[in-house]
């Protein structure tokens, strides 16, 4: 039998973000509304649509600063971004390998696409040099769930451990089942979270093919602009961000310090089009509802929203409805609501992590961050709410709620409340 | 030292982490340095990429030291 009930806390936040390497440094950048949005130098972008991006590599990120040459083969990129913010998490919550019940400890991470830059070498390998010349790592690397693979092994994670892929919901989902884990009684320490490296020369003519990204190429830093009526679409970003969670009963034990607790997960699908958000918002409110009634939060009682807040005309609209749909009219105008998007670009895979840290910092500092670059509320298309535009807000948050809405219709919610002991 | 000699303790060296004085010729790549089953094809595929020679599967696994890597790439080279 299981305990249903059990209290799961965050104890270590990691992430590297377009805004630099580490989770304190991603918060008071977003304070400071640093944007993390740059010119595209890794490959020639004249025929693009979009020449900007929100990258890690090339720039924030050096992978000789944290991996040898060998380890540097045995992972993609992706895995190597999340296991630097895997790191930085386990460090900061104290947990210790050796100390540590290996066999009720895990590791649930997402990403949306997985080790994309492999294949895009390894085929050039092929095609040049025959099959003869590609690598062994090749599938090892390749393989999404090597994400959620080495960070197991690095710490030693002997329970639950697999990745979960649902395009911009992936490491909502993740956090998701990671906090049922530990809340049936399954696993007193998860290690969760996502990592994302997408930006390449492929995805992003693809995105562009989409139509989903800004083409604001002559200002770039204010390219992201979610729910302002000049909004032209999303900023491709990459990067991770990890969190280790603990029932509280585990954590209180050794006397770790506790950023937040996860009270609530709501999941649901559209089951209508394959990128397209459902018109009606039905069910990514019901997956905020899922996640309020989870988490024992009333309509009444959303202190603050970390929204998806992409930057498209339709998520920022959809969403809006949501959020209006799910808490009633006169509650979703009392609620503070930002996007981390409009300053780090969208993390696909790794943004319901580094937003669910977003959350975790503001409740743990009363104080929200601002969605950037919200100069004219797009009121006419019903985006009418309390965005925090620009500034900062400081406030008791109680509360919060982080949304992600994803590809394929997955709309997953995160419920996180103050710890107050 | 022989350029064939070089340049196996470069690869190594470079692929396991290791400073050249550490190595010697008795170094198992297993057994000595911690390579495991896929290090060991990449260090052959640096191998035949290096010196442009095909290293037949069995011969592979006979190359179990820089020794027997040195000696095994000298007498397909010569």
């Amino acid at each position: 039998m299981t305990d249903s009930n059990r209290r799961v806390v965050i104890t270590g936040v990691g992430a590297l973000t377009p805004l630099g390497v580490g989770a304190p440094l991603l918060f008071d950048s977003l304070l400071k509304g640093k944007t993390g949005f740059r010119n595209i130098e890794r490959w020639d972008t004249t025929e693009y649509a979009t020449k900007f991006a929100a990258e890690v590599r090339g720039c924030v990120y050096q992978p000789d600063d944290h991996y040898t040459t060998r380890e540097q083969k045995r992972m993609d990129p992706f895995a190597q971004v999340g296991l630097v913010a895997a790191r930085e998490a386990w460090l900061d919550s104290g947990l210790e390998k050796d100390v540590i019940d290996s066999t009720r400890s895990g590791a649930i991470l997402g990403t949306g696409i997985g080790g994309i830059q492999s294949v895009l070498d390894q085929k050039a390998v092929l095609d040049k040099g025959g099959p003869r010349r590609v690598t062994p790592f090749f599938i090892s690397n390749t393989m999404a769930n090597s994400l959620s693979a080495n960070v197991a092994i690095e710490f030693g994670l002997q329970g639950a451990c697999f990745l979960t892929s649902s395009a911009c919901a992936s490491s909502g989902h993740a956090i998701g089942m990671a906090f049922r884990e530990i809340r049936t009684g399954r696993a007193d320490v998860m290690v969760t979270g996502g990592s994302e490296t997408t930006t390449n020369a492929l995805c992003l003519a693809g995105f562009n093919s989409l139509k989903a990204l800004s083409t604001r190429n002559d200002d770039i830093q204010r390219s992201s602009r979610p729910f302002d009526r000049d909004r032209d679409g999303f900023v491709m970003g990459e990067g991770a961000g990890v969190l280790v969670l603990e029932s509280l009963e585990h954590a209180q034990a050794r006397g770790a310090k506790i950023y937040a607790e996860i009270a609530g997960f709501g999941q649901t699908d559209d089951a209508g089009h394959i990128t397209a958000p459902d018109a009606t918002a039905q069910r990514p409110a019901a997956a905020l509802k899922a996640a309020m009634n989870d988490a024992g939060i009333n309509d009444d009682e959303v202190g603050y929203i970390n929204a998806h807040g992409t930057s498209t005309m339709m998520n920022d609209m959809i969403e809006t409805l949501a959020i209006k749909v799910a808490l009633g009219e006169g509650n979703a105008k009392k609620v503070a609501i930002s996007s981390s998007k409009s300053m780090l670009g969208h993390l696909v895979g790794a943004a319901a992590a580094v937003e669910g840290i977003a959350c975790a910092y503001t409740l743990a500092n009363g104080v929200a961050h601002q969605t950037q670059n919200l100069d004219n509320p797009d009121v006419e298309n019903g985006c009418d709410l309390d965005y925090i535009p620009n500034e900062p807000r400081e406030g008791d948050f109680k509360t919060a709620l982080s949304t992600s809405l994803g590809f394929g219709g997955h709309n997953v919610c995160i419920a996180f409340r103050k710890f107050e002991g | 030292m022989t350029t064939i000699e070089e340049k196996v303790y470069e690869i190594v060296c470079e692929h396991m982490g290791r400073t050249r004085d550490s190595l010697t010729h008795d170094h198992s790549f297993t057994n000595d340095l911690g390579a495991d089953s896929l290090d060991t094809v990449e260090i052959v595929m640096q191998f035949e990429n290096a010196f442009n020679i095909q290293i037949p599967d069995e011969d592979a696994e006979a190359i179990q030291t820089v020794g027997k890597a040195i000696q095994y790439i000298t007498s397909k080279t010569s």
